[in-house]
C-alpha cells in the first residue's frame, strides 16, 4: 500500500530525514519508535503533506501512485490519516459540521453528491457509540477546551469516520492516561481490517500492549536503523534507546 | 462642498444647529495631521460635490429591500429613504414606549422636556463632523424608553440610499433613552441600492440611565462607494449595561467614533467588533472609554482580517480618572493580514490617573496558523475553505454576545459570504 523509498526531508535547509526505506502492506500495523528528535514526526508530517516539509530525494507511493506532488487534502482524499499530537482547536464549529464538512469535500473530489443528511447521523451515532462518545461532546466546538484524552479521542472519531486506507497516530499515547489510552487502542482495533494499514508512532512501548503491531521500526537521526518483529518494543523498553544509538555508531 | 441654503430658523433647535455651524465653519473637516485622523483621510471625499437635501420623495418596494432586514423576526422599524422617512416601510410606536422620529421629537411640544434634557448633551460639541451633523441633521430615530420597560421587540433603523442623486450626503441624528430598569435592543445599517457615491455623517446619542441595558448592533455591509462617519456617544449611569457590536465588512471608508462615558458606578460598558475587508477598502475603529466613577468595568474586543489592500486602524483610547479607583478596563485587538498589501494600524492609549486599577491592553497582528491549516487540509478540507474555517474561528468569540439568535445566524452569513466559501453547514 505505502513505499516510501530513500525518503530525504529537509526544513530550511536542515535535513531531517536522511535516506527513509519503509514498506506497509494492507492488514499491516507497524510501530515506528525512536528517540525524541529522531524524526518520527517529520516522517509522518512528510507523509500528509505537509508544506513546510521539502522532499530533496526519494518517494512515496501510495497504491503505486506518486504523492509528490499532492496537497495534504489530496492526500486525504487518496486515503491518508494523520492523527495529530496536537489538534487544533477550532472555535465556533463543532465537531459534528466539522466532520460534514470533511466527509463532504472529500466526496466532492470523488466526484460523488454530498452524503445525505440522515446517512450522516446515522454514521455519527454508529461511530461515536463505537468509541463511546457522548452525544453532547460531538455539538461542542472542534478541541476547544477538551482535555488530551478527548482530544486523541477525537482525533480516533474522525479516523472512524473518514475510514481512511493508512492512519498514522503520531504519539497518539502522549497526556493519555491509562483508562483513555484503553479507549483510544481499542477504537484503533475495531477499525483494523484486512484493506487498511496503521503506523503508530510513538516513544513508549506502552500503547504497543494494546495495539499490538506487526513491525516494529527504530527511528535515529532521521533513519530506520534496526526493524523487528514485536519483540523489538520490549527490547527497547528495557534497554533504552542508547543501545541503538551505540550499535549504530558501531 | 457647498451647502445649500435650507435652515430652518423657527426650527425648536435652532440656536443650538447656529453654534453648531459655527463651530463647523472654524474647524472644517479634520485633516491628517490630527492625530484621530493620521491613518484616515477625508481628502477624496471632499472632492465630491455632494448633494445634502435629496431633491425627490424617493420610494421602495419592500421585497425589494426585504434582504437587508433581519426579516426572519418581528421587529419595529424606523426606516429612510435617502434621508426622508418612509412611513410604508416603517413599524412606529407609541404603546408605552416612543419608537418613532427625531423630526417629531424636535418639533412637537410633548416632547420638548425630554429633548431639553438630552438632545446635543453627550455628543460633542467641537467636533467638527458631529458639528456638522447637529448643524444639519434633519432626521433619525428618537426612542425613549420609560422606567422598567422593555418593548416587545428589537429595533431596526434602515437608511436606503436609492442612487436617485448621482452623490448624496446623509446626516442621520438618533437620540436614544432608557431610562431606570428598561431594556433596549438596537439594529442599525446603512445601504445603498447603487453604485452612485454617497456619504453618510451619523450621530447618535445614547442615555443608558440606571440599571438600564442597552445592546446596540451596528451592521456595516455597504457597497464600494458608499462612505459612512459613524459618530456615537454614550452616555451611563450606576449598574447600566451597554454593548455595541460593530460588523464591518463593507462600504469604501468607515469610520467609527465609539465614546462612551461613565457616569456612575458600577457600570460595564462592552465594544466589540468584527472587521473583514478585502479591495481597497478602509475602516477605521476609535473607541473611547471615559471611566470617572468607582468600580465600573469596559471590556474591548476587536478581531480584524484584511485581505488585498485593504486597510485598517484601531485606535482604542482609556481615560480613568483619578476618583475612578477599582476600574477593570480590557482591551484586545487582534488582527490578521491575508495579503502582503494590506495593512492594520493599531493603537491602545491609555491614561490612568487612578491607582487601584486593572487595565490591560494587547495588540496582535499576524498570519493565519499554518499548522491548524494543515491540521484541517490533512481532515480532506480544501485550502480556500480551511482558510475560511480559521478566519471564521478566529473572530467567532466575538458574536458569542450577540443576543438576537436569527441577527448572529445572519451575521455568519455575511462572514461566510464575505469569506467567499460554502461550507455546507451554516456558520
Amino acid at each position: 500500500m505505502l513505499k516510501i523509498k530513500n525518503l530525504h526531508a529537509s526544513v530550511e535547509d536542515k535535513e531531517i530525514l536522511k535516506g527513509i526505506n519503509l514498506e506497509v502492506n494492507a492488514g499491516e500495523v507497524h510501530a515506528i519508535m525512536g528517540p525524541n528528535g529522531s524524526g518520527k514526526s517529520t516522517l509522518a508530517a512528510v507523509i500528509a503533506g505537509k508544506e513546510e516539509f521539502e522532499v530533496t530525494k526519494g518517494s512515496i507511493e501510495l497504491e503505486g501512485e506518486d504523492l509528490e506532488d499532492a496537497s495534504p487534502e489530496e492526500r486525504a482524499h487518496k486515503g491518508i490519516f494523520l492523527s495529530f499530537q496536537y489538534p487544533v482547536e477550532i472555535p465556533g464549529v463543532s465537531v459534528t459540521n466539522f466532520m460534514k464538512t470533511a466527509i463532504n469535500e472529500t466526496r466532492k473530489a470523488k466526484g460523488l453528491e454530498d452524503m445525505p443528511a440522515n446517512q450522516m447521523l446515522k454514521l455519527i451515532r454508529e461511530k461515536s457509540e463505537m468509541l463511546d462518545i457522548d452525544r453532547k461532546f460531538l455539538s461542542r466546538s472542534l478541541n476547544e477546551g477538551f482535555s488530551g484524552g478527548e482530544k486523541k479521542r477525537n482525533e480516533i472519531f474522525q479516523l472512524a469516520m473518514l475510514e481512511p486506507k493508512l492512519a498514522i497516530l503520531d504519539e497518539t499515547d502522549s497526556g493519555l492516561d491509562i483508562d483513555a489510552l484503553r479507549i483510544v487502542a481499542n477504537g484503533v482495533n475495531k477499525l483494523k481490517s484486512k484493506e487498511n494499514a496503521v503506523i503508530v508512532i510513538t516513544h513508549y512501548q506502552r500503547l504497543l500492549e494494546y495495539i499490538v503491531p506487526d513491525f516494529v521500526h527504530v527511528l535515529h537521526d532521521g533513519k530506520i536503523v534496526k526493524s523487528g518483529g514485536k519483540e523489538l518494543a520490549f527490547e527497547l523498553e528495557e534497554k533504552g534507546y542508547d543501545w541503538i544509538k551505540q550499535e549504530t555508531v558501531v | 462642498m457647498m451647502f445649500e441654503n435650507n435652515i430652518d430658523i423657527e426650527h425648536p433647535v435652532h440656536d443650538v444647529r447656529v453654534d453648531a455651524m459655527k463651530n463647523f465653519e472654524m474647524k472644517g473637516f479634520p485633516s491628517k495631521k490630527e492625530e484621530a485622523w493620521k491613518y484616515t483621510s477625508l481628502n477624496s471625499l471632499q472632492k465630491v460635490d455632494f448633494s445634502i437635501f435629496p431633491k425627490e420623495v424617493n420610494a421602495l418596494e419592500y421585497k425589494d429591500v426585504k434582504k437587508y432586514f433581519i426579516h426572519e423576526i418581528d421587529t419595529y422599524k424606523i426606516v429612510f429613504i435617502d434621508g426622508i422617512y418612509s412611513s410604508y416601510l416603517s413599524e412606529t410606536t407609541h404603546d408605552g414606549v416612543d419608537i418613532c422620529l427625531m423630526s417629531s421629537a424636535l418639533t412637537k411640544p410633548m416632547y420638548k422636556p425630554v429633548i431639553d434634557v438630552y438632545f446635543n448633551k453627550v455628543a460633542s460639541k467641537d467636533e467638527s463632523l458631529t458639528t456638522l451633523n447637529t448643524a444639519f441633521s434633519r432626521e433619525g430615530a428618537y426612542i425613549y424608553i420609560p422606567k422598567n420597560k422593555m418593548p416587545k421587540k428589537p429595533v431596526e433603523i434602515l437608511h436606503f440610499a436609492t442612487g436617485n442623486e448621482s452623490t448624496l450626503m446623509l446626516q442621520p441624528r438618533n437620540l436614544i433613552i432608557v431610562e431606570e430598569n428598561a431594556e433596549l435592543q438596537v439594529i442599525e445599517r446603512h445601504q445603498s441600492l447603487t453604485s452612485n457615491e454617497v456619504l453618510t455623517n451619523s450621530v447618535t446619542e445614547i442615555f443608558a440611565a440606571k440599571n438600564a441595558i442597552v445592546d446596540y448592533y451596528k451592521v456595516q455591509n455597504n457597497v464600494g462607494s458608499a462612505s459612512l462617519i459613524d459618530n456615537t456617544y454614550i452616555d451611563q449611569k450606576d449598574k447600566s449595561v451597554v454593548k455595541v457590536h460593530t460588523f464591518s465588512f463593507g462600504g469604501k471608508l468607515t469610520r467609527n467614533n465609539l465614546n462612551f462615558y461613565q457616569n456612575g458606578e458600577y457600570i460595564d460598558s462592552t465594544m466589540k467588533g468584527v472587521t473583514i475587508l478585502g479591495e481597497k477598502q478602509h475602516v477605521d475603529h476609535h473607541t473611547l472609554v471615559h471611566h470617572i466613577e468607582p468600580n465600573c468595568e469596559s471590556h474591548q474586543d476587536y478581531k480584524g482580517i484584511y485581505g488585498e489592500n485593504s486597510t485598517g486602524v484601531f485606535n482604542g483610547k482609556i481615560i480613568v480618572e483619578k476618583l475612578a479607583q477599582k476600574t477593570n478596563a480590557f482591551q484586545q485587538n487582534n488582527n490578521i493580514l491575508i495579503s502582503d498589501k494590506a495593512t492594520i494600524n493599531t493603537k491602545p492609549q491609555l491614561e490612568i490617573f487612578a491607582d487601584d486599577v486593572k487595565c490591560s491592553h494587547g495588540c496582535t497582528i499576524g498570519q493565519l496558523d499554518e499548522e491548524a491549516l494543515f491540521y484541517l487540509q490533512s481532515r480532506g478540507i480544501p485550502k480556500k475553505e480551511a482558510r475560511a474555517l480559521l478566519m471564521y474561528a478566529f473572530a467567532n468569540n466575538v458574536l458569542q454576545s450577540v443576543r438576537i439568535p436569527e441577527l448572529k445566524t445572519r451575521i455568519n452569513k455575511l462572514i461566510a459570504n464575505k469569506l467567499g466559501v460554502n461550507l455546507g453547514f451554516d456558520l
